[in-house]
């Protein structure tokens, strides 16, 4: 006897629903075990992780804060991929972004030069993130180059030129030579939702942009071209779609919502220019944007997920002094037992009888 | 399932409660903040070796938290504010870039207390403390001057902050006592802990005809890789001796733990103020590791030397300081620079061969 995979004739529609429930089922006993070996209450624990942090607002803002540019940047990338399209650097989409807004807050600092700035900000930050995206997309439809490779090389060259920027011409004057731009003003400020709390106007962007993009994927040709380019993409050359053009187009948006994803960041949170803006956002976005199953609803909710295991994880580091370790080792389980357990979409385990016998039986 | 469920949700809330209860009351909840995994063997380990020792001295009358690492980026603010949120009275945030976020939260919750490490800004509520580390980069240039054959030191240098500036020179003027045409050339990493570019500085120094490494980042691989190239080196944070029994002169010893242990009484007997201190070997925040691998007469004039900044007759910013260019500098304090020029820090001294970066 053995188990074998087996490939489904038809994508089984009740596994794909239950395939990422299975998923966090067997992540969160597979932790208990994890937690009970450390000697910690697997109950307490997981209320730490997952209920405690719903429970206040203070940590409900803070899972906003940290969801807003993971969203707006994976709903950009599952166009990419949806397309088949592999952008691997948004991060240094997400970087140049940052940097070219915050030219206009470095140059204007201490001017109060008026409410323009803000606006203005954004839009270069979006205008940079896609011009940097344009590099991989260009190279990919003129020469063919791959663009994992060249997306991916970019986000070191994006983090050495913002390094060199706030080492040299924007370092701040009275910061004593520490590697940041000098705090930005209030106009270049992105503002706060509420009196208190850190959450702003960035989180309802990226609602927006989950809207616009389910409007776009579901309601639109183009939305239509992006998926049938991905999946059929010799049905597609013959109902005339231009797979090239959508290389451009998906690498564009992608990089541009990356880029401004960038520019909220630093223009909100953080409020300087400095090295390590993004602690790897750019990245996480793709592990968000494959949880959300490459829909921009389902991203949303992945997101605001991840969010709560980075902040439940802190709070479980505070209150029940479990090592940051764990909450890594958390999220890397659940990515591995999601796309284990999507595997049974296409294929389904079977218990047959060994190959080996029946050979013997046959010889 | 049911039951299961019932059990889970008694669980969690006796778990609410008791969570309540317990920490209210005599205890002092201590939080900090690290920049690296407390397994570093640097920085970051050697606050966290503080920390224990301040429990050990403080027994049942503290109950500390740590964070470990936390970026110095967005999420800073959240964490230090998590922890002022859970009840902790006195907050230590143990890197210079926490500095804003630090007082952005110090501002909002008045009435708990802050420490931030090696910054400048401060509040009621806000203090800062740092070492003088350079006062122990003097005596390992006095070493160094000694020991080098190629008459070169190589020097691996994180950032071109005050801190750093100040133990490059206070490296070269301790040299220079001992071998006037000493050279010190600098390689910038621009990272406070990377064992990979650590390591290729080293072997790029090596490579320069260097014999004597120190270095201004926080792993052990610039001590592994001189090991390797059988040339000398200086530990830095913690005694680096297991990384090179044969190579390690000395090491700067960053010791915390009587620090963390005094603001700790005073913030529990109520004479906690938000101060500026900047300790040196003399109230051990700086120690020496033992002085290795050297001959008796160069241990005796590095203990000498030691002995002296404690005595404080000897400063390692006597004046006249020399400039790069050749010209002494400007001397407030009198008979020494004075601590502003010193924390200020913007310029080499003569005989450094280098040029500060973004200068």
């Amino acid at each position: 006897m053995q188990l074998v995979l087996e490939k489904r004739v038809e994508r089984s529609t009740k596994i794909a629903i239950l395939s990422p429930l299975l998923a966090i089922a067997l992540t969160l006993v597979t932790m208990s075990i994890l937690f009970a070996i450390l000697g910690k209450n697997p109950v307490m624990a997981l209320y730490v992780y997952f209920v405690e942090p719903l429970t206040d607002s203070f940590t409900l803002m803070e899972i906003a804060v940290k969801a807003t540019p993971l969203v707006m940047i994976a709903v950009g990338l599952s166009l990419c991929y949806l397309a088949n399209v592999w952008n691997i650097g948004a991060e240094g989409q997400f970087i140049m972004g940052a940097v070219c807004g915050s030219y206009l807050a470095v140059v204007t600092n201490g001017t109060d030069p008026g409410p323009w700035v803000l606006p203005a900000m954004l839009v270069m930050g979006a205008a940079g993130g896609a011009l940097w995206a344009m590099i991989p997309a260009l190279c990919k439809v003129r020469y063919g180059a791959n663009e994992i490779l060249t997306s991916l090389m970019l986000v070191y060259v994006a983090d050495l030129i913002m390094d060199y920027l706030v080492r040299g011409p924007w370092r701040d004057p009275k910061g004593m030579n520490f590697p940041t731009t000098a705090s930005f003003d209030p106009v270049a400020t992105v503002p706060t939702l509420f009196e208190t709390g850190r959450i702003h106007w960035g989180a309802l962007a990226a609602l927006i942009v989950v809207a616009l993009a389910t409007v776009m994927l579901g309601r639109t040709i183009k939305g239509f071209e992006i998926r049938v380019v991905g999946a059929a993409p010799r049905a597609a050359r013959f109902a005339g779609f231009n797979s090239k053009k959508l290389v451009v187009f998906t690498f564009a948006v992608s990089g541009a919502l990356a880029g401004l994803a960038g520019i909220i960041e630093v223009a909100g949170p953080v409020g300087v220019l400095q090295p390590g803006i993004s602690p790897g956002y750019g990245f996480t976005a793709i592990i968000v944007a494959f949880l959300g199953r490459l829909n921009p609803v389902g991203i949303l909710i992945a997101g605001l997920f991840l969010a709560l295991t980075f902040i439940g994880g802190e709070g479980a580091q505070i209150s029940m002094k479990i090592p940051l370790d764990l909450t890594k080792v958390f999220q890397g389980i659940l990515l591995f037992y999601v796309l284990a357990c999507d595997s049974l979409i296409l294929y389904r385990i079977r218990l047959i009888a060994s190959p080996k016998k029946a050979a013997h039986g046959t010889a | 399932m049911k039951k299961l469920m019932m059990t889970a949700a008694v669980a969690a809330l006796t778990i609410v409660s008791t969570g309540f209860s317990a920490s209210a009351a005599d205890k002092l909840k201590i939080g900090f903040i690290y920049l690296g995994p407390v397994g570093d063997l640097g920085w970051t380990y050697m606050h966290e070796l503080g920390r224990q020792m301040m429990v050990k001295e403080l027994g049942d009358k503290v109950e500390t938290t740590y964070l470990e690492n936390v970026s110095e980026g967005p999420d800073s603010e959240r964490s230090i504010e998590q922890l002022a949120r859970t009840g902790h009275q006195l907050i230590f945030t143990t890197s210079f870039g926490y500095m804003d976020p630090t007082l952005k939260v110090a501002k909002k919750y008045p009435k708990i207390k802050f420490e931030h490490a090696t910054g400048f800004k401060r509040a009621d509520n806000m203090g800062t403390y740092s070492g003088k580390f350079h006062e122990g980069r003097y005596i390992q240039g006095v070493i160094a001057g000694k020991m080098s054959k190629t008459g070169t030191l190589g020097y691996i240098a994180s950032f071109p902050i005050p801190e750093v500036i100040a133990g490059i020179n206070a490296t070269i003027l301790g040299a220079q006592t001992t071998n006037p045409n000493i050279k010190l050339k600098v390689i910038w990493v621009n990272t406070w802990f990377d064992p990979g570019k650590e390591a290729d500085a080293a072997k790029a120094l090596a490579d320069q005809g260097v014999d004597v490494i120190m270095q201004h980042t926080d792993s052990p691989a610039a001590m592994q890789v001189a090991a390797q190239r059988g040339i000398m080196a200086f530990g830095q944070d913690s005694d680096m001796i297991k990384f090179g029994p044969k190579t390690q002169l000395t090491a700067i010893v960053n010791n915390w733990g009587p620090y963390y242990t005094r603001a700790a009484k005073a913030a529990l007997d109520g004479t906690w103020k938000a101060e500026d201190t900047w300790d040196g070997l003399k109230e051990k925040m700086v120690l020496m590791a033992a002085y290795t691998n050297m001959p008796d007469d160069v241990k005796a004039l590095a203990e000498k030397t030691e002995a002296e900044i404690i005595a404080g007759t000897l400063n390692p910013f006597k004046c006249p300081v020399l400039g790069q260019d050749g010209k002494p500098v400007e001397c407030k304090g009198g008979a020494n620079l004075d601590n502003g020029q010193i924390l200020g820090m913007n310029f080499y001294v003569k005989g450094v061969d280098d040029k500060i970066p973004g200068k």
